[in-house]
């Protein structure tokens, strides 16, 4: 007789308690294949953890995304928010898919031009612009977002030098109904510092402004705040016709579009609150067609969506170090995915799926990562199922943010591959090693020996 | 021991009299609670548990052991003296 796939024995008292609407309950689908792979094969073969990209959900959400908005407004395009995701193999997915590149550092804008994005398809946004990342931008005809007066005084010193006339646009900042208002990036609409700077670009008579960019937040729920802020950089754009009878050709609205990770402290999962794109869309380009600009004279639409374009194409796969009971008596059950890996498990709550058949018992765990730092926590609590020493799992919706501000902490990074739209895998990111780490340091001679 | 006057049904709940509690348990809990209350050991019980499931006697016991402390906590269990 072939034996049963073993279970932990669960016992659990049986309570009767004020019914919660907001309960969740667990999956009871395993996840054992990813766009066709076997989730334990690719573990077998790249070793866990393990980032995984599907080529197919990146080009298919952006499709959806595009669908969406030119289905709304003649004029869209995105720019491909690198901070998000800037794996080669992604940037260039969705550069052929049509984006732009929009970059906040010299690094990556170094990234962009080396994927073969051209300069004049690169949009410069960010605070820290150095002398030397203008000087680039304004040599190669970048598209270069000013987010304060410094910014602009250097730009201006280095025309004269260079004798080059750069494309600029402003970035500004708003309020939009949603708060806390996101004040930091360029220059206030309300209280007149984006006329100030946009009354300076036009009186150096040595800038194009071609845009006017801002962006008001992330994770946004609300269309509405995209529709205000469309309605108040078209203001400021009719302003300039008025004023100088100067046309920009483009708004850019940034990014902040939210994905369907649960934010932590919602009651409901994201999939039952977050606006879809077809929302997003409806409210900006009312906004826009409903502003006075002639029909013939439409600013190009400018998204620069990273997450909500990337998140769910990305999955974490890890495998079960142990189960053990904290003081308390409950559950707890150590990964081998840390927070360093998972830095985005800080702000959501991620959905985990076990790789493989599970019964429908599950139990109240914490869930921590393999760090030796009591921070390490994937999830404070989720229900699951019960996990064996050795099980694999899927941490779902990785694919924004964490291939970027991930930690080289106490381990080394793991491999990162990607799944083609044949289901043929190809590593796209090789696992850090010894040899890579000790490349960047540097002993001093005195340093090298001791006696213990 | 598990207590004399515990009942467990076949789908796996249980019922406390002394305390009006009830539990329920997984079919490993409830091969187990029945392993118990046939008069099988520790080790008799690990046996016929690795006879039906895949696991090893170190996994196994572990869990075991982890199982049982809940239900002393539970107060399912009374002790032999």
């Amino acid at each position: 007789m072939e034996k049963l796939r073993y279970e932990r024995p669960l016992i659990k008292r049986m309570e009767n308690e004020m019914p919660n609407k907001y309960g969740g309950k667990a999956d009871r689908q395993p996840m054992t294949h990813i766009d066709g792979l076997a989730v334990k094969d690719l573990l077998a073969e790249y070793g866990s953890p393990l980032f995984v990209m599907s080529e197919k959900t990146i080009r298919s959400t952006y499709k959806k995304a595009l669908k969406a908005f030119t289905m709304r407004y003649p004029r869209v395009q995105f720019a491909w928010s690198y901070k998000t995701n800037y794996m080669d193999a992604v940037c260039n997915i969705f550069h052929q898919e049509g984006s732009w590149a929009e970059v906040v550092s010299g690094f990556e804008y170094d990234k962009a031009l080396k994927n073969g994005v051209s300069g004049k398809r690169i949009i410069f946004n960010g605070p820290d612009k150095t002398v030397s990342d203008l000087t680039k931008a304004i040599t190669n005809d970048s598209l270069i977002h000013i987010d304060h007066l410094d910014e602009l005084y250097t730009i201006m010193e280095l025309i004269d030098k260079l004798g080059k006339r750069p494309r600029v646009a402003i970035r500004v900042n708003m309020d939009t109904g949603v708060y806390p208002i996101w004040d930091r990036f360029g220059f206030n609409y309300e209280n007149g510092q984006a006329w100030d700077a946009l009354n300076k670009i036009m009186a150096s008579g040595k800038m194009d402004l071609v845009g006017l960019h801002c962006h008001i937040g992330t994770y946004m729920l609300s269309p509405k705040a995209y529709g205000i802020a469309a309605s108040k950089l078209s203001d400021l754009a009719l302003g300039l016709k008025r004023r100088y009878n100067h046309e920009v050709k483009y708004i850019d609205l940034g990014g902040g579009f939210p994905s369907r990770n649960t934010l932590k402290g919602s009651y409901l999962p994201a999939s039952d609150t977050i606006p879809s794109f077809e929302d997003f869309a409806e409210t900006i380009a009312s906004a826009l067609l409903n502003a006075e600009f002639p029909p013939d004279a439409l600013p190009l639409l400018i998204l620069e969506t990273g997450r909500a374009l990337v998140d769910e194409a990305g999955y974490l796969l890890g495998t079960v170090i142990s189960n053990k009971r904290s003081s308390i008596g409950k559950r707890t059950t150590i990964v081998d995915i840390g927070v360093n890996l998972l830095f985005t498990s800080f702000w959501y709550n991620h959905k985990i799926s076990p790789a493989q058949e599970f019964s429908s018992y599950t139990e109240e765990t914490t869930i921590y990562g393999p760090l030796c730092m009591n921070i390490d926590v994937i999830r404070e609590s989720a229900l699951m199922p019960l996990l064996n020493k050795g099980d694999h799992f899927v941490v779902h919706h990785v694919g924004a943010y964490n291939m970027t501000q991930w930690m080289q902490f106490i381990t080394l990074r793991p491999n990162v591959v990607l799944i083609d739209l044949e289901g043929k895998a190809h590593l796209i990111r090789r696992h850090e090693t010894m040899d890579d780490f000790e490349k960047m340091e540097l002993l001093p001679a005195h340093l090298k020996n001791f006696d213990l | 021991m598990i207590k004399k006057n515990i009942a467990v049904s076949a789908s796996g709940l249980i019922f406390n009299p002394d305390t009006g509690e009830s539990f329920s348990v997984n079919p490993l809990g409830a091969d187990i609670i029945t392993f118990i209350k046939e008069g099988n050991g520790r080790d008799e019980v690990a046996q016929k548990v690795m006879e039906k499931y895949q696991v090893e006697k170190a996994s196994f016991e572990k869990d075991y052991d982890d199982f049982m402390d809940l239900m002393q906590t539970y107060l399912l269990i009374e002790n032999d003296d």
